[in-house]
């Protein structure tokens, strides 16, 4: 208020507390009576490998020549107990992701880029489809509560089976897919009339428990032989005792999955607030295979919130042996493209932001099931994004890690990084840079 | 013959039985084996795909006859937890009773069991067809899909929770229902089903108009904020 004599008056202050996107959820509940739903991750601003940086070589480390000397990538998975491991020729898998949720187009985008890049990628809740499993030259084929389209068939076909337990955009959180992204192919696969929501249950009908996990293993690998690697995706939830159990159960693989790794559907309260951020996560797993004697004979694949090949090398510098991307690998085909700016903001939304994928109404024919939008993605040509994509990611972990004097990605290890900011510094326990402090190293029992 | 001796646990190992009885060679012509000490071992003639017989003589542990195809497998004994899970076809008939979540997510074939069933019964089953000669555990044929459980004595709480398109034929009474799971009428269909069922479980003392029918009430298939106390 000012008066007229006044010539200051007190600027209108927004609440730091009660911001606009706060309010504007609070309108809506108000409204609706009904939490948001929404797909993808966590979108708040968490610490992450952007506060690391790579100290690179000097005097006391040699570096290698960017343009001749050899960096290998490859990356071998299953050695533990499988009789055919899975060989990849990059530390980046394609994640999990149902088709339901995508496209049948978009699935096989994945498999083609995958296969071109020559790495793997990965079924969903919903089961294989024909088109994935036939351009994803290693696909691996998710164990899901649901158990949806899940048939010894294809669980035969699968060069790997992965026990999903968490994800962790929800840990401890099931699914629903809503029933307008029901279409006869969709519904058929997973044993449902159409239209009806499928809800996919939090825990598996058939076993609690670690103990029970290592009981269900046996039968995975009595099924197929003992041939392929069975991995477990856990979500960041105590990523310590988390991976010491799926070790103990007889996971190959464990893929530990950040609270910035998507999903295709959740409430927003559970994604913005249940888990750990995923550079909180690596190093109490890498301790958890350290301390069992099994780093490097049990591999870990790091997911949540990887973008780069910067993202790749740090999660390998922290004891990963390979990364994998779901959120990154739909915006390389094509998700959130600024191209369908105008259809984005006709449905509410805007370019990079676009997130009510369980709608099923994507401009840009990924997150639907509208044959007619599934028709905007060409799957050979997002196939190629794709694998460029991959080949960039892959150049630039690279060029990282011969700037730090390594002949191979995974000789990369935190003594190559300092942190940003102390938080930074706590979780991945490499010194805050300028200093030979390490938050939280001065105490005996680090485990989380 | 030979090879029927050495599918005995005190002779060989969980991998070796499996494997045999995995890669059945045809042109031996042998087509009904029998598993000796099974000893409650788990995933006992789990996998299996050809159209054989397999007779065990004794108490099974977890996942015997998981994602079964084809195969008619019989336990003269007790079963543990997962009897049959993912099932796609055949028969397993348990003489015994069995532990929780027998036939869980079973695609099709069929499930005899002359005991009682522990929880879950049937859970998210998707074809299957579950007979139990005794009674089943609490919140069986959970989000149970298609296919039908048939069940001669009572069941335990919320029997049917959050039920899809699966059938439930009751001779005997259910503590309590589950979510969404109510009773149907009777039809004649209904009827010659469970008549097919009470034939395929060599069932004599119980006739078809003892049994009651529950369903899907299908109220909870689209999600309705004013149903949010029902989940």
């Amino acid at each position: 208020m000012k008066n007229k004599r006044q010539k200051n008056s007190t600027k209108p202050r927004q609440s730091w507390t009660f911001d606009e996107y706060t309010n504007s959820e609070i309108r809506r509940a108000a409204e609706t009576g009904i939490y948001d739903i929404r797909g993808g991750g966590s979108k708040r601003k968490l610490p992450h490998f952007d506060d690391l940086l790579f100290l690179g070589a000097s005097m006391s480390r040699y570096p290698l020549e960017g343009y001749r000397e050899k960096c290998s990538t490859d990356v071998i998975l299953g050695t533990r107990y499988a009789k055919k491991p899975i060989e990849l020729k990059i530390p980046i898998t394609i994640a999990g992701m149902s088709f339901g949720a995508l496209s049948g187009p978009a699935k096989e985008a994945l498999g083609r880029g995958a296969s071109i890049a020559g790495t793997s990628t990965t079924t969903g809740d919903g089961g294989m489809t024909k088109e994935e499993r036939g351009q994803s030259k290693t696909l691996v084929y998710q164990l899901l509560p649901s158990r949806y389209g899940m048939n010894p068939d294809d669980l035969r076909k699968a060069d790997a089976i992965e026990v999903v337990i968490g994800q962790g955009a929800k840990p401890g959180g099931g699914g629903m897919l809503l029933g307008q992204k029901i279409s006869d192919r969709v519904a058929e696969m997973r044993t449902l009339p159409k239209g009806v929501d499928q809800r996919s249950a939090c825990r598996h009908p058939d076993w609690t428990g670690p103990d029970d996990l290592a009981i269900k293993i046996t039968e995975l690998r009595e099924i197929t032989q003992w041939k392929v690697p069975i991995f477990v995706k856990i979500a960041g939830a105590r990523p310590y005792y988390d991976t010491a159990l799926a070790v103990k159960a007889g996971a190959d693989v464990v893929v530990l999955d950040g609270m910035q790794g998507g999903t295709a559907a959740t409430q927003e309260v559970f994604i913005e607030n249940v888990g750990q951020p995923t550079l909180a996560c690596i190093r109490p797993a890498v301790d958890a295979l350290q301390d069992l004697n099994v780093h490097r004979e049990v591999q870990l694949i790091i997911s949540g919130g990887i973008r780069n090949g910067a993202d790749v090398s740090k999660a390998l510098a922290l004891g990963a042996d390979a990364v994998s991307i779901g959120s990154a690998a739909m915006i390389a085909i094509g998700d959130n493209d600024p191209k369908w700016e105008k259809e984005y903001n006709r449905i509410g939304s805007t370019a990079g932001a676009y997130d009510d994928w369980h709608e099923g109404n994507d401009p840009a024919g990924i997150s639907t099931q509208d044959p007619k939008l599934m028709k905007r993605l060409d799957p050979k040509k997002a196939g190629k994004k794709l694998s460029n994509y991959l080949k960039v990611m892959t150049l630039e972990a690279q060029t990282i890690a011969r700037a730090c004097g390594k002949n191979d990605l995974h000789n990369l290890e935190p003594e190559d990084l300092c942190a940003l900011t102390v938080e930074a510094a706590a979780m991945a326990r490499v010194p805050l840079a300028g200093t030979n402090w390490i938050p939280g190293s001065d105490q005996k029992n680090n485990l989380t | 013959m030979g090879k029927l001796e050495n599918l005995d646990f005190k002779k060989n190992s969980l991998r070796n039985i499996n494997n045999f009885l995995q890669n059945i060679d045809f042109k031996k012509n042998l087509r009904e084996f029998v598993i000796r000490n099974p000893s409650g071992n788990h995933a006992i003639c789990a996998g299996l795909k050809e159209d054989i017989s397999v007779n065990i003589k004794g108490h099974v542990g977890y996942y015997c006859g998981g994602m079964n195809q084809n195969a008619n497998i019989t336990i003269e004994g007790n079963a543990g937890t997962g009897l049959g899970e993912n099932m796609m076809s055949g028969l397993i008939h348990v003489k015994g009773n069995v532990s929780q979540s027998a036939g869980a997510t079973a695609h099709g074939g069929t499930i005899i069991v002359d005991g009682n069933a522990s929880s879950r019964c049937g859970i998210s089953m998707k074809g299957v067809d579950i007979i139990i000669k005794g009674s089943v555990g609490h919140m069986s044929a959970f989000m149970a899909q298609s296919g039908t459980l048939l069940i001669c004595g009572d069941a335990g709480e919320a029997l049917g929770d959050s039920i899809y398109e699966t059938v439930i034929y009751i001779a005997g009474t259910p503590k309590s229902l589950g979510a969404d799971c109510v009773e149907k009428k009777i039809t004649k269909k209904d009827l010659i089903k469970i008549d097919e069922l009470l034939n395929i479980g060599k069932i004599k003392k119980i006739k078809s108009s003892k049994f009651k029918k529950y369903g899907s009430a299908r109220k909870l298939y689209n999600f309705k904020i004013d149903n949010v106390s029902e989940y």
